[in-house]
């Protein structure tokens, strides 16, 4: 037991998960690799992979390195979530919402719903307008309310940070 | 793909930041007692963690969230682990939906895939509205969790070493089909509900498939990091902590919590906050689709907000009349219906069908693709057709459309949807006749059926004894 663990790095029973979980996904490969479809099911299925890790992430992630370099020179960190929060918000209805945004779909589109696909972009600009504008309102009545911390006494625990 | 590290920790001195400490000690899971410094083959792993790549270093050194770390990353695992398995059961119940034993779920030759099988009740009528409207509002309404989730273990792809032991390697290689499975089953189960086919595969085989493949992966995830999960949670309660107060974890064995972190920008309850305003979000644009009246029209982003027309069939059309290649010549005077049952056929035209006893129910019909509503539909009972030639109750019915092709032209009831009082060839809805796009001259409606099979432009009925088991 403990050579095997010296050898392999993880008790028996990990390798015994794993390679049940190798065996579904390799029994289900080899049925698959029949099919005329199956090379385009794995470029989707990788490339699902590498759309999240190797675009997705690093595009998000650089976007908020720049807010935050671009916020940090304005001295007003306390904003920074009032423009993240709703960045991210609207990020994610384009996410999941691409296809109808986008009005893809074509005549599967109007074969199924007897509707023309109607790009639904408008719909989504409003949307991000709004959840900015209320990010925008609730930020300045916060300001507001550390205004009036900060002239009603000098005991405010919290600084204002602006 | 972000992938968290076998559970065994890191062999003391070959980090090569500052040393890392164990909270809980390397008992906690069960891959971590004794672990040798490095596994076999021990040359290869001491030589990958001797040449670390240009970049390695600065990559590490990069990450400066210092709310990431076991505790946040444990809790979005139990809220995905709580929720998930929601979804994949409701998928499954799907599959069942469809008729497994009478040949119509898709994909239909499942081998040792195939679950214990049942006849999908009739009772009550919401049900499939339900599981489905679930399976699709809930599979969305995750996306934001699944990304936070990716986001607290991203550090983890970009780790050197990559690994330390076979144990290792076959953990990570495990990995990339959990992220590659959650990923292509969002992705697909989002474009098919949009109606965009990007993909250029079966969906239902490849949906059906890839949920297997990432289950697997999921339980295997689970059972792995469990003991971690829970040791995680057990320590202090970080929910409650400020901005201010949001400092980072000891570091980990996992390496999740960042070398040089930056000042905290939001705390750890403020990032649970904005994974469940986003969550809740989705929701507010989603379950619209499956509500009726003026609520509908909140699922501003998707197809199934909009409404045809606002007249008495101005409900979600599923197929229309023209993509089916229905004419106009083939359900008008000329139209009959045929019933068959054992060897007696009877023809009946619409008035005929109109002349017989009429029912009258409010019935849901709900899509495979999560919409549903519910309507008022009017005609004849399919016992009282089955009556009509004779069919003993034991009978199963075969429906077919004057649809020409499709994989909908024709679809088979079991013995409980032909039985149900409810369960009917309609002829009118919401007191008119049905339109062409809603299946004139007649459909089917059926309790708790799967839209799909609730045939529409039905031209014949054929009741016939049940295939055997």
């Amino acid at each position: 037991m403990t050579d095997f663990r010296r050898h392999y790095g993880a008790a028996p029973w990990h390798l015994l998960l794993l390679l049940g979980c190798f065996a579904v996904t390799g029994w289900i490969a080899l049925r698959l690799a029949g099919e005329a479809t199956a090379g385009r099911m794995l470029l989707w299925f990788v490339g699902a992979v590498i759309a999240h890790d190797l675009f997705l992430f690093p595009l998000y992630a650089l976007v908020d390195r720049a807010l935050r370099a671009a916020m940090a020179g304005t001295g007003r960190r306390s904003a920074l979530n009032h423009v993240r929060v709703p960045a991210l918000a609207s990020g994610l209805l384009l996410l999941v919402y691409l296809p109808s945004i986008l009005g893809l779909g074509g005549d599967t589109y109007t074969a199924a719903t007897g509707l023309t696909p109607q790009p639904l972009l408008a719909r989504w600009l409003v949307a991000s307008a709004a959840i900015f504008a209320v990010s925008a309102v609730l930020y300045a009545l916060r300001r507001g309310a550390t205004r009036k911390v900060i002239f009603s006494g000098p005991d405010t625990p919290r600084g204002p940070r602006t | 793909m972000p992938a968290d590290p076998p559970s065994d920790d890191p062999p003391a001195g070959a980090d090569h930041g500052e040393p890392r400490r164990t909270p809980d000690g390397p008992g906690r899971s069960a891959g971590a007692v004794g672990t040798p410094v490095h596994a076999y083959p021990a040359r290869l792993w001491r030589a990958l963690d001797r040449h670390r790549p240009p970049g390695a270093d600065a990559v590490t050194n990069a990450w400066r969230s210092p709310v990431r770390g076991p505790w946040l990353t444990s809790v979005l695992g139990v809220v995905l682990l709580a929720t998930l398995p929601l979804v994949i059961i409701t998928g499954l119940l799907d599959w069942i939906a469809y008729g497994p034993r009478l040949g119509q779920a898709f994909p239909s030759d499942v081998g040792w895939l195939r679950p214990l099988v049942f006849d999908w009740p009739t009772r009550p009528a919401w049900l499939f509205r339900l599981t489905q409207g679930l399976h699709v509002t809930l599979g969305i309404v995750l996306v934001p969790v699944v990304v936070a989730k990716l986001w607290s273990v991203v550090p983890k792809l970009f780790d050197w070493p990559p690994a330390r032991s076979p144990a290792q390697v076959l953990e990570r290689l495990s990995l990339l089909l959990l992220v590659g499975g959650i990923l292509f089953e969002m992705a697909t189960g989002l474009l098919n509900i949009q109606y965009a086919y990007l993909f250029g595969f079966d969906f239902y085989t490849a949906h059906w498939y890839g949920a297997w493949i990432f289950t697997a992966a999921l339980v295997t995830h689970v059972l792995i990091k469990l003991p971690r999960t829970i040791s995680a949670l057990r320590g202090p309660r970080l929910t409650r902590t400020t901005v201010e107060e949001s400092v980072p974890e000891p570091a980990d064995p996992d390496g999740l919590v960042a070398r040089r972190p930056g000042p905290a920008t939001m705390s750890r309850r403020g990032v649970l906050a904005l994974t469940g305003g986003g969550a809740l979000l989705l929701a507010a644009l989603t379950v619209g689709q499956s509500l009726d009246g003026v609520l509908r029209r909140t699922a501003l982003l998707l197809p199934r907000g909009r409404q045809p027309d606002d007249g008495p069939n101005g409900f979600p059309v599923n197929r229309t009349a023209a993509a089916a290649g229905v004419r106009t010549a083939d359900t008008g005077a000329r139209w009959r219906l045929t019933v068959r049952g054992g060897s007696r056929t009877v023809e009946v035209d619409r008035d005929g069908l109109l002349a017989m006893t009429q029912h009258t129910a409010d019935l849901p019909i709900a899509c495979v693709e999560g919409w549903s509503t519910t309507q008022t539909w009017t005609g004849v009972r399919l016992r009282d057709l089955a009556a009509l030639v004779g069919a003993p109750d034991s009978a199963v019915a075969r429906v077919e459309s004057l649809e020409q092709a499709g994989l909908f032209r024709q679809a088979r009831l079991q013995v409980n949807q032909v039985r149900h009082p409810d369960s009917m060839l309609a002829l009118r809805v919401n007191g008119v006749d049905l339109s062409a796009d809603h299946g004139y001259p007649a459909r089917i409606i059926v309790p708790a059926l799967p839209g799909v099979h609730c045939t529409k432009w039905v031209r014949r009925i054929t009741f016939e004894e049940p295939p055997g088991d």
